[in-house]
């Protein structure tokens, strides 16, 4: 049977497995702080991952200043502007960006989105909160060993992260080591919650066809994380050994600034093959929650059927599949084996064709469709814009030769930020002004929103797109300041003010979405259960926001797709997942639904 | 409606940003044109994909914005339609690949008839050598580098004895001659770019990497470190100069012999001998090229 055709109420299939037990806390402590309720945990790591992340922000600022008006701010010295760029990358990317799309949406979410009343494992959840808490601790305790931070670069290449002329060799690259390692224990528990919940936990007539994009995306995203991240692990542990016991992993013969080592024999190159085997799938681990949950958002806004769902699915699973073997692009310089670069660019250019699938489809999904340009909506769009952007330039990149004049480039950073920092940024924004609503009951306050859209947008976008052509000039990243050269004009140097100054004010307001968001949870216009009409369950709950257990005494039972917006013959424009056929009211005129003719009314 | 209109500006915006920006790379001066080539036909494929998503975006929205009465379409999908669009991006993604792996293919295969020369890199500085009269480079070894022997040469090699070596961050080539860049550090990760050669490689300590390149035009280039090494990184700098051929041999005669060097090491005498590791090297961001040691 088609994934879209509806079943009847009598053939729903009964449940497979028995309800979740679910721990029933009594005290404040166990309700709000050691919480086994998902929706507490996704709190608390969304809480968390934006503080943090609000500090990597400001550390941009403070790198703009620098690469904006270098020779001004005196206490930015190179050793602090290195700092500054590694603690920015590696916050942003895994503290808050994977955080915030698995460990906040995906335990907001999942429960609530297959009909589930909590994770399968809450106790494991729980923990998985901790553990990362103290992860980030660990991370914010290397801004204050002596030493302070590591200077390395998110990416954290041996020798030099562990030598003395990088920043943090001493104390600051062992914190971040084991704040990854405990951050990837933390995750493991966390993953194994959302993969399991979704493969046992889902409500009866919840088919895996029938779950929403925003599943999908969160739970191929938890696959690729549990296969990816033990890469990381056991680099970051090798790393470890090599600057605590003198292991030689990554370390071969070094002539450090005059003075032989003790290191022989091992390979800068395997840490960079593991780190990046990590690495390319972690940019999919952000990317694929993003895309499952705006395809939800554009078609609820534009109360139209995601266009070619089944496609949307596969085209998450093989993204995420062929995630895994191209992982090299990012070292075509590196001086790895140059034939490997023929395999590689041949696999990078392959994926962008699941991926531009995506993007037809996002855009179908507003063709002929009745869009409303709520916040939610404004932000979908600016993801596709600012996605497409971001992913072409990808392709300039994965071409093995292109990439060789632009590697290390400002190119490069101009790609990753707009394809990872605004377009992932931007799904965030949305999902939080379209859920919102069902986290607290309020609104959140629409001209605070339009100031803090259109600033966000146009600004992000002003910012990194003059990049790319700084990159082309040939303006190499990780520099603290380019000082003269021979090939670098000097309205290159007032380009770099203006983006600073752009960056500045992005950044202002971010404060004005802040300030929104602390108002409204207490100003806020009352929201109602479903207040944008939507056909997901967790739109679905008794209690808004949900209670304990989420559905009241009785499960939910599901019995059509996610996407019945606008369907022919139907009296509203949607049709919630867990409404029966019988159920539906027909519109006046019309003998049935999903194009039965229609009946003048007599 | 006013954001379909916003829409359209930032695609147009785009294309003007494009094609009016004063920011485009610098003129080449060597043989990769092709590299430039290939990033051409990719700004023209992805450019049109580009716009045509934005252009039908902001059509959708203005003709598809909610309106009372309006119902969406239902179709949950379009089976041909996916398919032809599937087909038509890998017609595209095919005819960006293609030339990019000929030319990539031109970028690992080393021509005949190419001159070696050696970048050896280290933080913060760039030292080169060349392979003198027999024109083949003796073996090397980071852990026979002393203040004696800066450039770890192994002194029972007898192909190293006429090695060049150049203890200046200024190296000269030959205008059309292909050369082999034998790139190698003795402690992490660098990375030896002239922009306007548009050929790099990461050095690698512990392993000797490459590649080639064949400058077609005289003139004097900033030569970058483009690998993060710590934090001297933005200020390991160095410069290319091409010659004509008989600069270039007059070039040549301001340095020692790897002979020479260590015999004038043995003596402590000599007017050639700059082999210890030039401390005064600092770190000094953004000098001129016009002030950098001339003394060549």
């Amino acid at each position: 049977m088609a994934y879209f055709i509806p079943t009847a109420a009598e053939d729903v299939a009964p449940a497979e497995v028995a309800e979740v037990d679910l721990y029933h806390p009594k005290s404040f402590v166990t309700k709000y702080v050691f919480s086994q309720d998902a929706k507490v945990i996704a709190i608390q790591y969304a809480f968390t991952a934006i503080a943090i992340g609000l500090v990597a922000l400001v550390l941009s600022w403070l790198m703009r200043l620098q690469l904006g008006f270098p020779d001004t701010f005196s206490f930015i010295s190179a050793e602090a502007y290195y700092q500054f760029i590694t603690m920015h990358g590696m916050i942003m990317v895994i503290y808050l960006l994977t955080a915030l799309f698995l460990g906040g949406f995906g335990n907001y979410l999942i429960p609530l989105m297959v009909g589930a009343r909590d994770m399968v494992f809450p106790y494991v959840n729980m923990l998985s909160y901790w553990v990362y808490l103290l992860a980030v601790l660990v991370l914010v305790a290397s801004l204050f060993v002596p030493g302070g931070p590591t200077g390395a670069g998110w990416t954290l290449y041996p020798p030099q992260a562990i030598l003395s002329g990088t920043p943090g060799s001493d104390g600051g690259i062992v914190l971040m080591l084991v704040s990854l390692a405990l951050f990837i224990v933390g995750f493991t528990m966390g993953g194994l919650n959302y993969v399991v919940t979704v493969l046992q936990a889902r409500t009866r007539g919840m088919s895996l066809m029938r779950m929403p994009l925003t599943v999908w995306g969160i739970f191929v995203a938890t696959i690729l994380a549990l296969l990816a991240f033990p890469a990381l692990f056991v680099g970051a542990v090798m790393m470890t050994l090599d600057r605590i016991l003198g292991t030689s992993f990554f370390m071969p013969a070094i002539v450090e600034l005059g003075e032989q080592l003790n290191y022989d024999g091992g390979s800068p190159l395997l840490f960079q093959h593991l780190f990046w085997f990590f690495g390319h799938p972690e940019v999919y681990i952000v990317a694929l929650p993003g895309f499952g949950i705006v395809s939800d958002l554009l078609a609820t806004h534009a109360r139209r059927n995601i266009f070619g769902y089944r496609m949307m699915v596969w085209a998450i699973v093989i993204i995420g599949g062929l995630s895994f073997v191209v992982w090299a692009h990012h070292m075509y310089v590196s001086g790895m084996n140059p034939y490997f670069g023929f395999f590689f660019a041949t696999t990078t250019l392959i994926i962008a064709v699941p991926t531009a699938l995506k993007v037809y489809n996002w855009v179908l999904t507003l063709w002929r469709g009745n869009i409303h340009l709520t916040l939610p909506m404004l932000f979908a769009i600016a993801f596709i814009v600012t996605f497409v952007n971001g992913g072409i330039t990808g392709l300039f990149l994965g071409n093995a030769v292109v990439d060789v004049p632009l590697s290390d480039t400002m190119f490069v950073v101009a790609h990753f930020h707009m394809v990872m920092g605004v377009a992932p940024i931007l799904v965030i924004f949305g999902a939080i002004y379209h859920w919102y609503p069902k986290i607290t009951g309020r609104m959140l306050n629409e001209t605070l929103g339009q100031i803090h859209f259109w600033v966000t947008f146009i600004g992000a976008y002003s910012i990194f797109l003059p990049l790319h052509y700084l990159g082309l000039l040939g303006v190499p990243r990780r520099y603290y300041e380019m000082g003269e050269t021979g090939f670098i004009p000097p309205s290159a140097h007032t380009l770099n003010g203006f983006v600073s100054i752009v960056a500045l004010t992005v950044g202002v307001a971010q404060m004005v979405f802040l300030f929104n968001i602390v108002w409204s949870a207490y100003k806020g216009k009352k929201a109602g259960s479903n207040p944008w009409r939507a056909t997901t369950l967790e739109w679905q709950t008794p209690e808004t926001p949900p209670g304990h257990g989420n559905w009241g005494p009785e499960l939910p039972v599901v019995y059509r797709w996610a996407y019945d917006y606008s369907v022919p013959g139907a009296k509203e424009d949607f049709i919630p997942q867990n409404v029966p056929p019988d159920k539906v009211a027909i519109e006046d005129g019309h003998k049935g639904l999903y194009g039965a003719a229609v009946q003048p009314a007599e | 409606m006013v954001v379909a209109v916003i829409l359209l500006l930032v695609a147009i915006g785009t294309v003007l940003f494009h094609f009016l920006s004063p920011w485009w790379w610098t003129p080449i001066a060597s043989n990769w044109s092709y590299v430039d080539h290939t990033i051409i036909v990719t700004f023209w494929i992805t450019g049109v994909v580009f716009i045509a998503v934005i252009v039908f975006m902001a059509y959708c929205l203005f003709r598809y914005r909610h309106r009372k009465e309006r119902r969406a379409e239902y179709e949950p999908e379009n089976k041909k339609m996916e398919w032809w669009l599937t087909g038509l991006t890998t017609v595209g993604v095919a005819g960006m690949l293609t030339p990019g792996l000929f030319v990539w293919n031109q970028f690992v295969s080393v021509p005949e008839d190419a001159a070696e020369v050696e970048v050896l890199g280290q933080q913060w500085q760039w030292t080169y050598r060349l392979p003198g009269e027999d024109g083949v480079l003796g073996t090397s070894d980071t852990r026979l580098i002393s203040s004696d022997n800066p450039f770890g040469l192994n002194p029972d090699d007898p192909n190293g004895q006429d090695d060049v070596l150049v203890d200046s961050d200024e190296l000269h080539l030959q205008i059309d001659r292909p050369v082999k860049m034998l790139l190698r550090s003795v402690d992490v990760l660098h990375s030896f770019y002239v922009p306007q050669f548009r050929a790099k490689m990461d050095l690698v300590p512990g392993a000797v990497t490459y590649f080639w390149v064949s400058p077609t035009r005289t003139g004097t280039f900033d030569a970058l470190c483009f690998e993060l090494c710590g934090v001297g990184h933005y200020a390991m700098r160095g410069s290319v100069v091409v010659d004509e051929e008989g600069d270039y041999q007059a070039w040549l005669q301001d340095y020692p012999t790897f002979a020479e060097a260590s015999a004038a090491a043995r003596n402590e005498t000599g007017d050639k001998t700059k082999l210890v590791l030039n401390e005064d090297r600092a770190l000094s961001p953004g000098r001129p090229l016009a002030e950098r040691d001339a003394s060549q």
